[in-house]
């Protein structure tokens, strides 16, 4: 037997089912929250870089108006660390002080002001140690540690191909160097936790990955997990951001609250935000690139070194991703990569949108570029005779599964951009000081978490005895809108319209751990379980209406909110439902989806990374003052094979919102350190691309429905603010033939070629140096 | 202190300190939570509200600047049940995503076709040059502007 699946139309006027909350200030973010008897926490940190930790005095604090509690490490019941990959990150430091904006003990008061002046009440003594801020200082083999063995925080290789370096007529050897870069969502974490009614504790606030946050709760409260209750806030903004910084505001929260039996709220402000949260690793890239003269690729030897800051945070997956995807969506027989994270004393790194792609495709794409540069083709055709085809195989020995569309997306933009002429046109002008330039880039992206981890989430589907569903899942919508197109799901599904489903905020009571929001994996993983759900309750409709009126479950389908057999409408989906309570017929069910298998050896690099990539191509026009070093982007196309688009307003506006986050990247974004200081703390130094600077955007999406997502989809969050930076940089060349290899590309970097604030170089207290 | 003014067009009377910043008094004191705080310093536009129909950073103002000001809040913005079009179009371009910074952009965008029914592109992303979004790349929430102006020109 089989239940008809119902064709997903992607409407185009899918509204976001959180749409009036939003616009209307109704909903409610974490910081919204006011209940009564509220305390207020604050946090007083290191504010140096490395230091041993020798006495917190905090009489003073304690007899501070208003204050309801002062803890430190001393007071903390279970495991003092935490983190996804080594446990090691402090919820408050014990031992030593390993970045500035580590935290030294805890305040609650009436008031955030009485918070935050007792706070600085706390008399901290610390011991400064020798510390370290640049990744490749922290390998050498003297260099001050920042945990207590190596600076080593992960390394991958991946081995293609036999035999020495092949040689080649055309050899380039470039580095490549991209920055920290601060997530930037407009909402600055926030959390409340209160004692729980029976024991324990529960915590709301903008949290991304509820269940691992719990892990940690739980583990440094020395509760089982049952008993620490995570629920989401209506998020304003994460992208990958808000995992273990709310890990760290929700175990501070909840350690506050349980001492003093009140709920605690607490909020960073902008600033906190800026020096506590993680940032997107920094890399120096190194390549060699090894061509035949007519341009074809024959060999990649790429060495990355990533700025893993204080904590392991997800470093290891993140070099991951860059070291299964380091040779770029080309075609090469022989590859050596390595990638190495270190420690230092810096702001850690972590999960950012992209998730150590951005890096490695400003790079892979700057480095074709100047082959096209070397063998006088256009970026077009140099890509043309090295893109991946179908069938082709990746360095980790994967054969690229269904359809590749990579040509068609270059292609795609090309044609139209009007790449070739203009790409043509604007390097000729040598002329005017005001120069327009056209840019090109390309990736390919694996899907979801591949081999990094278990890959499986749950949804839950409840009929209500009207015909409205109530959906919740273990994925969470940080404003990507997955809310909207899981219900999109549900609604196509059950042929009812969008107006009739709930989304729950995802708790962690309530739903099945999904793991982690993260790697563009919430539509295709959540909505492959809405849709596994949706099945299971239709089969159980079908049994019914076969029972009650005659004939084969599967002349059964569901349209336009009733129930048909054949081409005759039976009864309305409300009515139906209510019939199958009268019958005792369970109205609510999980579903659940497990990616398909994915395998990793370390050893040799090798393996199936991924059970399904996805293909995109940006061009970028920009026009650049050559007396003053300023580029305006004034056009993007993107295009992006996306499976099968489930919302198409979600879509476009994950391209849209993806392509200016790439464009500051580009041009304007760095979150700039000195021996370990941030040097800028609020958008006011740290410069986001406003309506102004955003270029006009060209979209255009490929689908081809993938056979191993049930709805086909697969991932776009992501693909779409990769490779804007690399298409910017690319016109930049066109226009000035200045070629950036240092991410952002400002003012002095296109007008010289050098950056001028950073006022000493980079480098580290030695052991020597007092 | 005791201040007066006008808020979301209802006369108010209150006793506040008048260095309190009005983004807290709106919020804590009033619970009215439409209106966000995301820096604290005037750069991001989350806080915007109309002060005598100009929008301006609450984050900014402190309490005693608004006595007798005519001051309105995105809970203000709506005639009854109606949304105000800039919200309706909103919704309808998928100008909103995480909705943080969609309280704010409705009120710069609300001050703007107030006193300029008829804006050029360019003097929509001016007019909101001062609220920063992360999410949408602006592209929608131009748009929005631009069609909540024309049926607010074709209604009148
Ligand atoms: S909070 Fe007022 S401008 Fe950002
Ligand atoms: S919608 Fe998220 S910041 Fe604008």
């Amino acid at each position: 037997m089989r239940i008809k699946q119902n064709k997903l139309k992607s409407h185009p006027k899918n509204r976001r089912v959180d749409g009036v909350g939003k616009v209307t200030g109704k909903a409610v973010f974490a910081a919204d929250q006011m209940p009564g008897h509220l305390l207020y926490g604050a946090v007083k940190r290191a504010h140096v870089p490395h230091a041993k930790v020798l006495h917190i005095r905090t009489d003073e604090a304690r007899k501070c108006k208003g204050v309801h509690a002062v803890l430190t490490a001393n007071d903390i019941p279970g495991a003092h660390g935490f983190g996804i990959i080594v446990p090691h990150q402090r919820v408050l430091a014990d031992d030593k002080v390993r970045f500035y904006g580590d935290g030294l003990a805890l305040v609650a008061a009436e008031t955030p002001e009485q918070a935050q002046f007792a706070a600085e009440q706390i008399n901290v003594e610390l011991e400064e140690l020798p510390a370290v801020f640049s990744p490749e200082e922290a390998l050498v083999s003297d260099a001050p540690l920042v945990h207590e063995n190596s600076n080593l925080l992960f390394e991958h290789t991946v081995h293609h191909g036999e035999g020495e370096t092949p040689d080649t007529a055309i050899n380039l050897l470039h580095t490549y160097r991209t920055q920290h870069i601060e997530h930037s969502y407009l909402e600055p974490e926030a959390v409340v936790a209160w004692p729980a009614e029976h024991g324990g504790v529960v915590i709301k606030g903008s949290v991304q990955n509820l269940f691992s946050t719990r892990r940690s709760v739980a583990a440094v409260l020395d509760f089982p997990l049952a008993k620490v209750q995570i629920i989401q806030a209506t998020l304003g903004g994460s992208f990958g951001g808000k995992d273990e910084v709310m890990t760290l505001l929700s175990c501070r929260a909840a350690l506050l609250a349980l001492a003093t039996n009140r709920p605690v709220k607490m909020v960073n402000s902008r600033e906190e935000s800026f020096i506590e949260s993680y940032k997107r690793h920094p890399y120096k890239l190194s390549y060699r690139l090894g061509a035949d003269k007519d341009g074809y690729l024959k060999s990649i030897q790429a060495d990355f070194i990533a700025d893993g800051g204080a904590y392991a945070s997800t470093s290891q997956f993140v070099t991951w991703r860059s070291a299964v995807q380091a040779a770029g969506p080309y075609r090469v027989p022989w590859v050596r990569a390595r990638v190495r994270a270190a420690f230092t004393n810096n702001n850690y790194t972590g999960a950012m949108r992209g998730f150590g792609s951005p890096q490695v495709n400003f790079a892979i794409e700057s480095l074709m570029d100047e082959l096209a540069e070397e063998t006088q083709l256009s970026p077009l055709e140099i890509r043309r005779r090295n893109a991946y085809r179908d069938g082709d195989t990746t360095p980790t020995g994967q054969k690229l599964p269904g359809k590749v569309t990579l040509i068609e997306a270059l292609e795609n933009v090309a044609r139209e951009s009007d790449f070739e002429k203009k790409w043509a046109q604007y390097r000729a002008n040598k002329k005017s000081p005001v120069k327009r330039g056209i840019g090109l880039a390309c990736s390919y992206r694996g899907v979801s978490l591949g081999a990094e981890g278990t890959d499986a989430a749950g949804t839950l589907v409840a009929i209500q005895t009207d015909g409205s569903v109530i959906v919740a899942s273990g994925i969470t919508d940080m404003g990507q809108g997955s809310q909207t197109a899981l219900s999109v799901i549900v609604a196509e599904e059950f042929a009812i319209s969008l107006s009739h489903i709930k989304f729950l905020n995802t708790d962690t009571d309530r739903v099945p751990d999904s793991g982690p929001t993260v790697a563009s994996r919430g539509t295709i993983m959540g909505g492959n379980a809405a849709y596994d759900a949706c099945i299971t309750l239709k089969n159980r409709l079908f049994h019914l209406a076969a029972q009650l009126y005659g004939g084969n479950v599967d002349d059964f389908h569901l349209k336009d909110s009733a129930l048909w057999r054949g081409n005759k409408r039976v009864i309305d989906f409300g009515e139906l439902a209510d019939k199958a309570f009268a019958h005792a017929v369970p109205l609510m069910a999980v579903g659940w989806f497990k990616a398909p298998k994915t395998t990793w050896h370390e050893e040799h690099g090798q393996g199936t990374a991924y059970f399904a990539f996805v293909y995109g191509a940006n061009a970028a026009e920009v026009e650049v003052d050559t007396e003053t070093g300023q580029v305006r982007v004034l056009d993007v196309w993107a295009c992006h094979e996306v499976g099968k688009i489930v919302s198409y307003p979600q879509a476009c506006g994950q391209v849209y919102g993806g392509v200016v986050m790439g464009q500051g990247y580009g041009l304007f974004e760095e979150y700039h350190q000195e021996q370990g200081i941030p040097q800028l703390r609020n958008f006011d130094e740290y410069t986001l691309a406003t309506a102004l600077d955003a270029p006009q955007i060209h979209l255009s999406f490929l689908e081809h429905p993938d056979s191993l997502s049930l709805i086909g989809a697969k991932s776009l969050g992501e693909p779409a603010t990769e490779i804007c930076a690399p298409a910017i940089v690319n016109a930049i060349f066109n226009a000035t033939g200045r070629r950036i290899r240092e991410l952002p590309a400002s003012l002095e970097r296109v007008l010289l070629g050098k950056q001028l604030r950073r006022k000493n170089q980079r480098t580290s207290l030695t052991k020597e140096q007092p | 202190m005791k201040i007066s003014f006008t808020l979301n067009g209802k006369p108010i009377s209150r006793d506040v300190a008048p260095d309190k910043r009005l983004i807290d008094f709106l919020r804590e004191d009033l619970g009215l939570i439409g209106t966000k705080e995301g820096c604290g310093k005037g750069e991001c536009g989350s806080c915007t509200v109309l002060m005598d129909g100009e929008a301006v950073c609450s984050c900014l103002l402190l309490c005693a600047q608004v006595q007798g000001r005519h001051i309105t809040t995105i809970e203000g913005v709506q005639s009854g049940n109606e949304l105000h079009p800039v919200q309706q179009a909103f919704i309808e371009t998928g100008a909103v995503q995480c909705g943080f910074c969609t309280p704010g952009f409705v009120m710069s965008s609300a001050a703007l076709l107030e006193k300029n029914p008829e804006p050029n592109e360019d003097e929509i992303r001016r007019a909101v040059a001062g609220n920063l979004c992360r999410c949408t790349g602006y592209s929608k929430i131009v748009k929005g502007i631009r069609i909540a102006g024309k049926r607010m020109r074709e209604k009148s």
